[in-house]
């Protein structure tokens, strides 16, 4: 997936020297950007926080902090962040083994990394379902226990930090190694001084994608979790429940919250990307 | 050895989260043979499935497309008040659950607000029909264009554009002779992720539909219904349907991938 | 001896990189291993520090049997064409990485450091970052860098080579005082020949994974073993079936002694010096040759373009059998000590 941000570059002035060309043109463009990403988008999203706020702020309180949803907010708060844990040290592995190892069927195995991307989210909890299900046949029944969900989660959050770390790890100057090596290093002395600070910030921004996409999550969760309200029900879940029961206020509320969650780790993952830019 | 225990950890956690999981759903719909499962597909209600996923997933593309490639050219050819704003909010569907996405679509489209009332009374109903489902496809899949060109074109930079111009070619001459070759694998990487996740959607369109059964009911949501109505041969045959298509979806991104691609 | 290499061979798989390579280098030399591009003189350096391990023979440092040790564990300090700068750490703390992995204490540490970014001029830049300096700089940074180690020998490979012609100049004089300072034993790798004449005290010509020829810039210079150091040290013409460098010919207007009858076509003036192109006859084959002459000899040259001239070797002038692949016998006041094996 290619999350980079456009990059600062300058560009000629008076520079319209594309399809959309002039300045006329790239009025044209920009409004017409800006009605598409209004209609689909920032109308339907505004929407949201206006219908959240409707009850004002002790309503918008009261709604996200009504027994169940606060179990599911908690929940998946709680979930996410032992995912992005997970990731954080198993992702950085992977990656690890994926540039500086090789074996046989290391090629499809780097293919494979992106198969949580690719797999619809109602299939990756239908196949994990199947293998720790009631009748699973490697004996661990997770079925509608917080680890299902903890599961389901890591399994569509796979890709994240590998996919961040893997590139950084594949540029990373060898001669650095080598050099802290002449100076006398180690080998765990050259992970922990060398490349280990050149792969954090990489590392950190894989595992921020990663808790967003988490909290986020709906469909893996779905089936593995049994929807349990206060063991295993999570945010969307819930609000997906409150939208079937026509709920739709408290619904909104809760969606904020999602929402201004999410808006937070993207910012996060913003400045993220400028340290390690900046660092670069 | 450090070397062989990583290896190991490594490969014991993609085996218990990935492989034996993805396998074992293709061994259980294929231990009987091929004839389950073709039938599982060929019942009205999943060739209705697939007909509703593909007519959905064609349409999010086709206007995700016509967003994401005047917009990529907007980000990195032009220079405007707001378009730091523009290359934030593009990316603002990866991080939005997809149950929200749903929710907010219906707030704005249903039959219960004033854009959808007067939209209904016109005789145009989105939310629970085609488009609301398009609607919250195109929401979902809208950065992967934009993202997919946008590195290509900055790579590029404008010089044979300028010099497309010198030498006489108009605006769009110049994009169909010059841009769109260049960015031609790039765009074709972008439409293969928006593709792979539309027809993969479920949160969203769950929402939106009303999963009506024969009606709006993509093969995610086939995928769920039968589940829970205990078919699970039909759930079985329609995941793996899926998960072939993103198999294939896979194998065509890393064929097309702007880096890999030249 | 600092360094001493006994019949080194080194193969990336089918390509024999290193042939039977034997080197002595002397305490307190600045040595430059010199040729062209893929000969080997870098896997030499690298099998040197450690960096690659030799498939056969033997690698001594300071007397000590190297050949087994990790870089660690060898003293010696390497830097690298391309600097790897450690682009996590400030400069101070690049300088400082040998002392912290060796637990000096902080105040020794700031002490030695300090004298190094004096040394290399870079105090004013301890804070920064290497992102933050210049190709130039940060070729300083990492010399601090495996200087303050104190390490037996030095190791450079290519340190010029990514920077561009002026800041190049000044970093060899600059290297060459430095050496006359600190006295470690330093060895570096260049494909300018220019380079190595000004800069190093001992040239081991490297070619074809083997040594060519060894010994001091004058020597490989005026004596070279065979065609190959001959043409890669300086400029070469052919005559009399034999190569010399332009500036050892000799042009007069009357026929003499050994003189060749040769006519002029162009006459070149470049600054200082003047380039005399001419077509020589010679026992019924005909060929391009030219010379190099000072202004001043360049006044009396006897014809013009078209004119008719006589040319011969100067007395003393190095010459070796053109078009011959193998060292040929010396022609010259005294022998070089060949290291070619």
């Amino acid at each position: 997936m290619n999350e980079a941000t456009v990059k600062e570059k300058p560009v000629a002035a008076g520079a319209g020297r594309s399809l959309l060309s002039g300045r006329g043109g790239t009025a044209l463009g920009v409004g017409m950007a800006t009605v598409f990403l209004s209609a689909v988008v920032l109308i339907p999203l505004a929407a949201v926080v206006w219908k959240g706020a409707s009850q004002g702020p002790g309503g918008f309180w009261d709604a996200i902090t009504a027994p169940d949803a606060w179990a599911a907010l908690k929940l998946t708060v709680g979930a996410s962040l032992v995912v992005a844990l997970v990731n954080l040290v198993m992702g950085t592995l992977i990656a690890w083994v994926l540039v500086r190892d090789s074996f046989p069927g290391k090629g499809v195995l780097d293919l494979l990394i992106d198969l949580p991307f690719a797999l619809p989210t109602i299939v990756a909890g239908l196949v994990l379902l199947t293998l720790y299900g009631t009748d699973s046949p490697v004996g661990v029944t997770l079925v509608y226990t917080r680890a299902a969900v903890v599961v389901a989660l890591l399994f569509v959050t796979l890709p994240f930090v590998v996919r961040t770390v893997q590139p950084v790890l594949l540029e990373l100057d060898r001669e650095m190694e080598q050099a802290a090596a002449s100076l006398g290093a180690g080998p765990s002395t050259i992970f922990r001084r060398i490349i280990l600070p050149n792969l954090i910030p990489a590392m950190l921004t894989g595992t921020a994608l990663a808790f967003a996409r988490a909290v986020a999550e709906f469909g893996s969760v779905v089936l593995i979790s049994g929807n349990v309200p206060f063991k295993t029900q999570v945010a969307a879940v819930h609000v997906f429940g409150r939208i079937e029961s026509d709920d739709t206020a408290a619904a909104a509320a809760i969606s904020t919250a999602l929402l201004v969650l999410s808006l937070l780790i993207l910012l996060a993952i913003d400045l993220l990307g400028r340290w390690g830019a900046r660092r670069g | 050895m450090v070397k062989h225990a990583l290896r190991l950890v490594v490969l014991a956690y993609l085996l218990f989260l990935l492989i034996l999981p993805v396998g074992l759903i293709a061994w259980r719909t294929f231990k009987d043979g091929p004839g389950p499962f073709l039938d599982a597909l060929s019942t009205p209600s999943a060739l209705h499935a697939f007909q509703v996923t593909f007519v959905v997933a064609g349409w999010a593309v086709v206007l995700n497309t016509a967003f994401g490639v005047p917009a990529a050219l907007l980000l990195a050819r032009h220079r405007f008040p707001g378009r730091r704003l523009l290359n934030a909010l593009i990316d603002v569907p990866l991080a939005v659950s997809p149950v929200v996405v749903g929710l907010a679509l219906i707030l704005v489209y249903g039959a219960f607000s004033p854009a959808g009332g007067w939209l209904e009374s016109h005789g145009v109903q989105i939310i629970f029909s085609t488009p609301g489902m398009v609607l919250a496809t195109v929401f979902v899949c809208l950065p992967l264009v934009v993202r997919a060109i946008v590195p290509v074109l900055e790579e590029m930079g404008d010089e044979q554009e300028q010099a497309a111009r010198t030498l006489g070619a108009g605006g769009w001459q110049t994009f169909r002779r010059i841009t769109l070759p260049a960015i031609r694998s790039a765009l074709g990487y972008g439409i293969v992720l928006s593709l792979a996740r539309a027809l993969g959607e479920y949160g969203a369109v769950a929402v939106v539909s009303g999963r009506v059964v024969d009606e709006t009911q993509t093969l995610t949501l086939f995928v769920e219904e039968r589940f829970e109505n205990f078919d699970v041969q039909a759930s079985y045959a329609a995941a793996l349907s899926l998960a072939a298509l993103a198999v294939v979806s896979l194998l065509a991104t890393r064929l097309l991938r702007p880096e890999d691609g030249k | 001896m600092a360094i001493e290499i006994r019949d080194v061979n080194k193969s990336f798989g089918e390509a024999a990189v290193l042939r039977d390579v034997s080197v002595d280098i002397a305490s307190g030399s600045l040595t430059a291993l010199l040729g062209p591009s893929g000969g080997g003189k870098s896997t030499l350096l690298r099998v040197v520090a450690g960096l690659e391990r030799p498939d056969s023979g033997r690698v001594m440092i300071s007397g000590r049997d190297a050949t087994r040790l990790p870089p660690q564990r060898r003293g010696v300090g390497f830097v690298f064409q391309h600097y790897a700068a450690f682009k996590h750490l400030t400069v101070f703390e690049n300088v400082a990485f040998g002392l912290k992995i060796r637990k000096r204490p902080k105040a020794e540490i700031r002490r030695r450091v300090g004298e190094l970014l004096d040394l290399v001029h870079l105090d004013r830049f301890a804070a920064r970052y290497p992102a933050q300096l210049s190709g130039g700089q940060r070729q300083r940074m990492a010399l601090a860098r495996a200087l303050a180690v104190d390490p037996e020998v030095l190791l450079l490979d290519e340190p010029f080579g990514a920077l561009d012609a002026q800041v190049r100049r000044e970093l060899r004089t600059w290297l060459r005082r430095l050496h006359d300072e600190v006295h470690v034993t330093t060895v570096f790798v260049t494909h300018d020949q220019e380079e190595a004449i000004e800069v190093a005290d001992t040239i081991v010509v490297l070619a074809d994974g083997a040594v060519q020829q060894a010994g001091t810039p004058g020597d490989v210079y005026d004596n070279p073993a065979s065609p190959f150091v001959m043409r890669f040290l300086g400029p070469v013409t052919e005559l009399g079936g034999r190569l010399l460098r332009p500036h050892d010919v000799e042009i007069s207007g009357e026929p003499g002694p050994g003189t060749t009858p040769a006519v002029v076509t162009r006459v070149v003036r470049l600054g200082f010096e003047v380039r005399v192109e001419f077509r020589v006859r010679e026992s019924g084959d005909e060929h391009d040759a030219w010379a190099q002459l000072t202004r001043e000899a360049a006044g009396r040259l006897p014809a013009g373009p078209g004119g008719g001239i006589h040319v011969r070797p100067a007395l003393r002038a190095a010459t070796v059998p053109a078009g011959h692949a193998r060292p040929a016998p010396q022609h010259g006041p005294d022998v070089p000590d060949r290291v070619s094996t």
